[in-house]
């Protein structure tokens, strides 16, 4: 493409709206305006220069504020609805028809419809994703786009620049003081003092402060592209662990997703806050009757011994003891496990005795133990019990046949056959809770002494190696949204003009209150031309009006 | 003990003195004749001292409670609205000495005022963590997070008084009716108050048992005269109302009966007001904004979307996550409340994109400042009183 040659001699690129070097307007639209657009300094923009290609359309479509605007409102208003009702993640039910039934139970039609257009499960749906793909795509080439002509123009800008530039400024004055190199050496003085990096050219001043500003929300768009890449990481395989595991007390288990390491839990407590001892909160727990203080699981982690066979759990070596309560994962290797739900008083064993039903002698007490049970008990005087039959979770007899639910000892059924020297042939019995049944009448009978329980801590089992590149992305955002919202990037130019008249001209990307400030204690030290705001907003200048009452 | 109820005194003086300095801005508005009288004259600098004794007691009350209570005082709705308002406060001292409007203390002071008297409407004893908030995670999430959102809340202040100076209420039109909504939406507020004060003073109290919703007996206390039932309702306090219907177990009836008596409170006011007043009820207020320098309201409106932005950034999002991913072990996870911080971050995030590159200033900017604000409410209010029901938060 042809290059631009400015009248000043500078070449600039094609596209270009003010001269890189001394600002003078370079388009027909620029030369009329009263004020200039000082955005991206007028410099030659890809997407406002190329607009053949299908390559050209689409980086023109990303690199549009507009579009990228349109972008935000729509993934916040697809958030929004997403919380109307609970989603998937937060239904108890598994399979679909389950989720429609409750959906449909609970919240009517509404419920239905919600679930129809896939609301239910929005932040994984196609077109939610489509949305943030889109976002970023804007993020990156809406920046790149800007980013390089912005830093070319102002690193080419001269300090003098042409007598257009200047008065299409939106600070701006023009006047005729006392002596004017002495206002100029002045106002140089004052704006070094506040910080400014002054540059002189030619009876020409240009004072410039926070231009790395300027950067910050390229700075922070870089954070976000970075994090929203590591979202993308998270979802390839290997990456990410999310594992959950019930330890019983006293069991010890392999870690889920963590090949070779293994944890025990020793025990689980449940706290409440007590008005005795947490007098200040008397009220509180009046009100609202228990309010637990702390969950807790005692655990301890082994390891595969180094030299032994993996999966051995007699092999296993002691890595450490730790007491996982909530806000304080255990950590090894990169996993956390965390203290997420429990279960309290799962049965453990039941106690039995075995007696003579007419007599009531005894033959001795035999535990069951609920998860492994022996299948032989032998007691005194030469009488066993043999555990015929085992339901953990009895459920009532289906088709003549005692069934359970499940493997979880919730409610223990047993059959026994009894013997004893006087019964060598022994008797069948069906022992639950709180009823025995007998296919005949027996002499002996197995009655219940007592039952042992335990606590179950259910604990999840994390790993995330996307972690500290989210946690980047998140500081150079912050880094950089502070950069560009913290500083302001102000430029005054004050260049001489015939006689001892002068020229003064401000701009600053934010904050023009700030910006006039500073001027005046300027023109005020420097004896400058009275400058005035020349910004033609839709609210007008404003003077103090009085009361229309 | 001791040091619960000294909170509670301090808290109760800040109110008042939020009050008073309210009063004295006015007069400060009023009395300003020039330039130069409105930004410092004798009734502004009152105001202006007033208001830093207030939030003095309120830092006050803050700390002895903190003492008290052995974490930080932001842990339910009546700590963290309260110190939000003080937050909201702290931000508008600061901002005063920037810009001297007073003006804007004429508006910030009310909100807070009418914060404290929401909060108050929740239990106000000490209460103790449970275990998902007991971290300094909790103090420094929160705390910022409040911080950002205070600053947020005063640029919609600053949109207000811009909207109120700007906006011609005596023709009929869009803007005056976004603007009397905006009023009649605060007048809810203080019905809610009232209503809610009132049959506090009075000790209302109507039992109920009923079924929830997992189908388990349970017991509820009303503090309003039901309206609404819960489901399969039976009274034990005969004496008083009987609800007029009955409500579904997934609708928290007592919720609904709130709601509805603040409503029917608001609604009463609002039309008391407008038959006194015969206009709008932001022409009530127009006046007092008036003076304000729309140009400098506009600059402090978009300034403290620039200030509020990253803190609220910071708070509510980075700290919200690296907590979330230490007690939930997940960084993020959904939930309502989160995904509505978002939404916040998204909302500021096109302000800022709109104002720089659309060149959205003035009325337009001052509008999204104020929808800015309602959402950081919904998100306070709404989220944890409505959805969240669903799925209970801390």
């Amino acid at each position: 493409m042809n290059k631009i040659k400015c009248q000043c001699g500078h070449e600039n690129p094609f596209g270009t709206v003010l001269c890189e070097q001394c600002g003078r307007p370079q388009t027909e639209d620029a030369k009329k305006s009263k004020l200039i657009d000082m955005r991206y300094e007028g410099s030659a923009r890809r997407s406002q220069t190329y607009k053949r290609s299908i390559v050209d359309k689409i980086w023109n479509f990303f690199s549009s504020v507009k579009v990228g605007i349109n972008i935000i409102i729509a993934v916040l208003a697809t958030s929004a609805i997403g919380t109307i009702f609970p989603q998937k993640l937060f239904v108890p039910a598994t399979t679909e028809a389950d989720i429609l039934a409750y959906y449909e139970k609970h919240y009517g039609f509404a419920g239905t419809l919600y679930y129809k257009l896939g609301f239910y499960d929005m932040y994984s749906s196609w077109w939610f994703i489509i949305l943030i793909g889109m976002l970023g795509a804007s993020i990156i080439i809406a920046s790149v786009d800007r980013v390089f002509p912005l830093y070319k123009s102002l690193k080419k800008q001269r300090t003098k620049r042409h007598t257009s530039f200047l008065k299409k400024q939106r600070i701006y004055a023009e006047g005729e003081v006392a002596d004017s190199n002495s206002s100029l050496a002045k106002a140089e003085k004052k704006l070094k003092e506040l910080r400014y990096n002054v540059k002189t050219e030619d009876g020409a001043l240009l004072a410039e402060k926070g231009r790395f500003s300027r950067w910050g929300p390229y700075v922070n768009h870089t954070g976000l592209i970075i994090f929203l890449f590591a979202v993308l990481l998270r979802t390839l395989p290997g990456f990410y662990v999310d594992e959950t595991i019930w330890l019983r007390e006293g069991e010890t288990r392999a870690i889920p997703g963590a090949p070779g390491y293994y944890l025990k839990n020793n025990e689980f407590i449940i706290e409440t806050y007590s008005k005795e001892e947490d007098a200040a909160f008397g009220q509180a727990i009046d009100r609202v009757g228990t309010i637990v203080k702390n969950y807790q699981s005692d655990v301890t982690l082994y390891k595969d011994a180094e030299d032994g066979i993996p999966g051995r759990t007699d092999q296993m070596e002691f890595v450490k003891n730790y007491s996982i309560v909530v806000n304080d994962p255990l950590s090894f290797d990169g996993f956390n496990v965390y203290q997420m739900d429990y279960r309290l008083d799962e049965l453990k064993s039941m106690t039995f005795q075995l007696t003579e039903k007419e007599t009531d002698m005894s033959f001795g007490e035999f535990t069951v133990d609920l998860l492994n049970p022996e299948r032989l008990y032998e007691l005194n005087e030469g009488a066993t019990v043999e555990l015929k039959e085992y339901f953990p979770d009895y459920d009532g007899v289906e088709n003549g046949e005692p069934v359970t639910n499940s493997p979880i000892p919730n409610n223990p059924a047993f059959i026994f056959k009894m013997v004893t020297p006087s019964k060598p042939k022994g008797e069948i019995s069906f022992v639950a809770i709180r009823q025995t049944l007998e296919t005949e009448v027996n002499e002996l009978k197995a009655s219940f002494v007592s039952a042992e329980t335990r606590d179950i801590t259910g604990l999840v089992v994390r790993k995330d190696k996307t972690l500290y590149i989210l946690l980047l992305g998140g500081i150079i955002f912050m880094i950089g949204v502070a950069q560009g919202s913290y500083w302001n990037h102000r430029r005054i130019w004050i260049q001489k003009s015939e006689g001892n008249a002068l020229l003064v001209a401000g701009h600053t990307n934010k904050n023009w209150f700030g910006l006039k400030k500073e001027l005046d204690k300027v023109r005020i030290y420097a004896d400058l031309p009275q400058h005035e705001d020349r910004q033609d907003s839709g609210f007008g200048s404003d003077e103090m009006k009085g009361d229309k009452q | 003990m001791q040091l619960a109820s000294l909170s509670g005194n301090l808290l109760f003086i800040s109110f008042i003195a939020y009050l008073v300095a309210t009063l004295f801005f006015g007069g400060a508005v009023k009395g300003a004749k020039t330039q130069e009288s409105y930004e410092n004259n004798r009734w502004g600098r009152i105001a202006i001292v007033i208001t830093i004794m207030g939030f003095l007691t309120h830092l006050g009350y803050f700390i002895t409670r903190w003492i008290a209570s052995a974490h930080a005082p932001v842990s339910n709705m009546f700590e963290f609205i309260t110190a939000f308002a003080m937050m909201v406060v702290g931000a508008f001292i600061l901002l005063f000495f920037l810009y001297r409007t007073p003006s804007l203390g004429l508006f910030a002071l009310p909100l807070a005022v009418v914060m404290i008297g929401y909060a108050s409407m929740f239990p106000r004893e000490l209460s103790p963590l449970i275990p998902a908030l007991q971290t300094y995670w909790l103090t420094i999430h929160v705390i910022t997070a409040a911080i950002g959102e205070a600053i947020l809340a005063i640029s919609a202040v600053a949109g207000l008084v811009f909207l109120l100076k700007n906006i011609d209420l005596t023709k009929k039109s869009k803007q005056r009716f976004w603007l009397e909504s905006v009023m009649f939406t605060l007048m809810l507020v203080v019905g809610f108050i009232l209503s809610s004060s009132t049959f506090a003073i009075m000790g209302y109290e109507a039992k109920f048992t009923y079924i929830n919703k997992n189908e388990q007996a349970a017991q509820i206390v009303y503090n309003y005269p039901p309206l609404f039932g819960m489901n399969e309702y039976e009274s034990l306090t005969p004496d008083k109302m009987t609800p007029l219907a009955e409500m579904p177990p997934i609708i928290n009836a007592k919720t609904l009966t709130t709601f509805v008596w603040s409503v029917a409170t608001g609604i009463v006011l609002y039309i008391l007001l407008r038959l006194i007043l015969r206009r709008p009820i932001a022409a009530l207020f127009q006046p007092f904004a008036k003076k304000a320098n729309s140009q400098v309201m506009d600059e402090i409106g978009y300034r403290s979307v620039l200030i509020g932005f990253p803190v609220f950034t910071l708070g509510a999002l980075v700290f919200a996550m690296i907590w979330a991913h230490e007690a939930w072990s997940r960084f993020w996870g959904w939930d309502p409340k989160e995904v509505w911080a978002l939404i916040t971050w998204l909302f500021y995030a096109a302000y800022l994109h709109l104002r720089l590159s659309r060149g959205w200033e003035g009325e337009k900017s001052a509008w999204l400042a104020v929808i800015g604000f309602v959402i950081i409410m919904f998100n306070l209010i709404a989220v944890n009183l409505i959805i969240a029901g669903l799925h209970s938060y801390a």
